[in-house]
């Protein structure tokens, strides 16, 4: 049996998800997408399988949430439909049920948020409407997973005796003679194209025309519509989109009306507007919000991130040492003992040692999103954004790139609009990192002695400045489409529930260590293995004969014009896409000496203008094969490539244009 | 008058909501319908976009969008 969770953003649909299917879940195959779609067993019934669609407001067919939803409803067609509502907002709530209630499958409302219904003294009586909607109305408590045993029994009742939701009439009037008129017309068509005739109908008076395209009508059929929409028209003084909305909210308050009592005051909202009093303040609220940025990045990369990376990346070599031990004990070659050692452990460990920044950042992000506070985060910085062509939401992946890129992608997950989505994966990269600071610092310790804090200041601004300018030029040219209205809730402020971001870092740590596993793991041994082996895969001593060094070497000139074409430089920028502390280590290796004396040798492969052009090209070039590996998770393997040269070849320009202009000048 | 030019702390009924499309669709399914009060809660820290109160909940919109919004300001 399969069930359907649909529902309003903000509804508590994830919350019950969860208790519904405890970990027993996974992000579903559904091909094309780039909305997450979760499926789970139900923890009671394990013969019972739970689809959670993307929050969505409507089944209009605009947003990809929208679509996906509709397609999933109307041809998957699911066993089962449990539609939640955030019994604080009712009416908009049962503005989605009334559509859904079209779709001929058994269905039951469960009203969620009870427990902040009774504190708000809201009265829900529940049996009237039941009596309306004519299907079970259950009361429930996701989050102290009160009334999902009644829920789920009332649901498997129906589906069992195969009982759909009567055919109903949410109207009266011009609307109702319209939607009978057009459903008689339409209906052969709707039976061959396997929708409801009534869900059909509505659609097309709205103008749907993905609807109008399933259903293939003929000229003579559509005259007649049009005929029928036009005559309600004129006689409402209302459009016809307008006449299908005004329609449903007229139904749903004359409902509310009879089965719903509201105090005048309302505390949660109270207390939410006394919270965004201070949060969304005209002066302190962005340097607030600023200032809770920092203390997340103070959090994650400076005292809890760090101290754990450190004793989780201590606990590694500890490993990589007794095995290392253990296979030198064993007698095996010294070469498979390399490959383990300085292949899988170095690369995948070093990468398995971002594992507890990760957690830690995840889990304070998820608490502003979960209470709430993200939704405000888009209101407060939208008009900044919006300059730029993204939307308010864009900044927090954004800033956490200044962390690491590989969450910072990885929460763009929270963007709605597919469009904001790839331009912020795009823009991320721009964003220095952590992990160039050390080549940052070893570069200026050598060159700009004097100015080293201005040169460092300027890496990163003109990361935002280059940022920037590509947004603005790909506004232009690239991601021109018409962005999703920025139409959105801002929930109530609620405390988040342990289970779900417990759950949710479960999640993303097993989304990251798969990762580690996979991609990273063969791109480590690649690396090592050019890096042990010479052309002729002889066992090299020094790895200036590598083949890494040989293709450092064949790639050098197409640096020259950078001002860095020998092959120490080109090589580093090689391992550098392992991960980007590796430049500043493999440079140390080349030049046989250590990261603290790299000053003086340095100076033999750099000038101050060529330096300063090979931090410039490091800032910008393709970010480490773990961001690349997010980037292909979020946005799949087309984008990847993109990314990955439009990086580098930014990176290349712009250091190009840099060094030719400096030596020009002198 | 339009929704954007309505005062913090100020509500309006709506008359009509005018655009095309999906922006117009969507402001429709959020609840924006004629007849309905919306409080004007507060502005961005910039002025832009605002949050009204409708139907229990809060929704923020830009004011380029809320200016397709008529409205007759109302005291409650």
């Amino acid at each position: 049996m399969i069930i359907a969770l649909a529902g309003n953003q903000n509804s508590g649909k994830t919350t019950l998800f969860n208790q519904l299917t405890g970990s027993n879940q996974r992000v579903g195959n559904f091909p094309g997408v780039t909305v997450d779609v979760k499926e789970g067993i139900y923890k009671a019934d394990k013969s019972i399988k739970i689809i959670d669609l993307p929050g969505i407001y409507s089944l209009s067919p605009y947003s990809p949430e929208e679509i996906l939803t509709r397609d999933y409803l109307i041809k998957q067609r699911p066993d089962g439909i449990i539609n939640i509502i955030d019994g604080t907002s009712l009416e908009r709530g049962l503005y989605l049920s009334l559509q859904l209630l079209l779709l001929n499958i058994p269905m039951v409302i469960a009203i969620n948020m009870m427990d902040e219904v009774y504190a708000n003294g809201i009265v829900i009586k529940t049996d009237i409407l039941s009596e309306y909607l004519k299907v079970p109305i259950i009361p429930v408590c996701a989050n102290k997973n009160e009334g999902i045993t009644d829920l789920m029994q009332a649901l498997k009742d129906l589906v069992d005796n195969r009982c759909t939701p009567p055919k109903q009439d949410f109207c009266t009037g011009a609307v109702h003679r319209t939607l009978h008129a057009t459903a008689h017309i339409l209906e052969d068509h709707a039976q061959r194209a396997n929708v409801p005739a009534s869900f059909a109908a509505v659609k097309i008076i709205e103008g749907d025309e993905p609807m109008m395209a399933d259903l293939a009508l003929g000229e003579n059929e559509i005259e007649m519509i049009e005929h029928a929409i036009t005559e309600m028209e004129n006689e409402l003084s209302l459009d016809r989109m307008a006449a299908i909305a005004d329609m449903r909210y007229q139904y749903i308050e004359d409902v509310c009306k009879k089965a719903v009592t509201r105090p005048k005051c309302d505390k949660h909202h109270d207390r939410t507007i006394k919270i965004d009093n201070v949060l969304t303040h005209k002066i302190f609220g962005i340097p607030i919000f600023l200032g809770i940025m920092l203390l997340i990045f103070w959090l994650t990369f400076g005292v809890v991130g760090s101290y754990l990376s450190d004793l989780l990346s201590g606990a590694i070599d500890s490993l990589a040492a007794i095995v290392s031990k253990g296979l030198t004990d064993f007698g095996i070659n010294p070469v498979v003992e390399s490959l383990v050692i300085d292949g899988v452990f170095a690369g995948v460990g070093s990468v398995l040692s971002f594992i507890p920044t990760i957690i830690v950042l995840f889990f304070l992000l998820s608490l502003l999103e979960d209470s709430g506070y993200m939704a405000r985060v888009a209101f407060i910085m939208d008009k900044l954004l919006r300059k730029i062509g993204l939307s308010g939401k864009s900044i927090v992946p954004m800033l956490i790139g200044f962390g690491c890129t590989v969450p910072a992608i990885m929460a763009t997950r929270t963007l709605t609009s597919d469009r904001d989505k790839k331009m912020t994966i795009f823009l991320t990269p721009f964003m220095s990192c952590s992990a160039k600071l050390p080549i940052y610092a070893v570069f200026t310790m050598a060159f700009f002695t004097e100015h080293r804090a201005l040169v460092m200041t300027a890496m990163y601004l003109i990361g935002i400045l280059l940022a920037i300018l590509v947004a603005l030029i790909s506004k232009k040219f690239l991601f021109k489409g018409n962005p999703i209205p920025f139409v959105m809730e801002l929930p109530n402020y609620r405390l988040p529930t342990v289970k779900n971001t417990f759950l949710l870092l479960w999640e993303k740590t097993k989304d990251f260590i798969t990762r580690a596993f996979t991609i990273i793991f063969v791109a480590s041994i690649v690396i090592w293995f050019l890096n042990k082996f010479d052309i002729r895969f002889n066992v090299v001593s020094d790895s200036k004969d590598s083949m890494l060094a040989a293709i450092g070497s064949l790639i050098a000139p197409v640096f020259t014009p950078l001002g860095f074409g020998n092959w120490k430089a080109s090589t580093a920028l090689l391992t550098g896409f392992m991960a980007k502390e590796a430049v500043v280590s493999t440079l140390a290796v080349l030049l046989s000496t250590g990261i603290e004396k790299l000053s003086a040798p340095l100076a033999t492969l750099f000038t101050p203008i060529s330096a300063f052009s090979f931090l410039l090209f490091t800032l910008l070039y393709t970010p480490c094969v773990a961001a690349v590996a997010a980037v292909r998770r979020e946005l799949g393997t087309k984008y990847m490539f993109i990314s990955i040269v439009f990086q580098t070849g930014f990176a290349y320009i712009v250091a190009m244009v840099f060094y030719q202009i400096a030596m020009l000048a002198g | 008058m339009t929704l954007d030019k309505l005062g913090v702390g100020k509500s309006g009924r709506i008359i009509a909501v005018r655009g095309h499309g999906r922006l117009r669709h969507r402001l429709l399914d959020m609840g924006l319908t004629p007849r309905v009060i919306v409080h004007m809660q507060r502005k961005a820290p910039m002025g832009d976009p605002v949050c009204i109160y409708l139907r229990g909940y809060e929704l923020t919109l830009r004011l380029e969008d809320a200016s397709m919004i008529d409205i007759e300001e109302i005291s409650v």
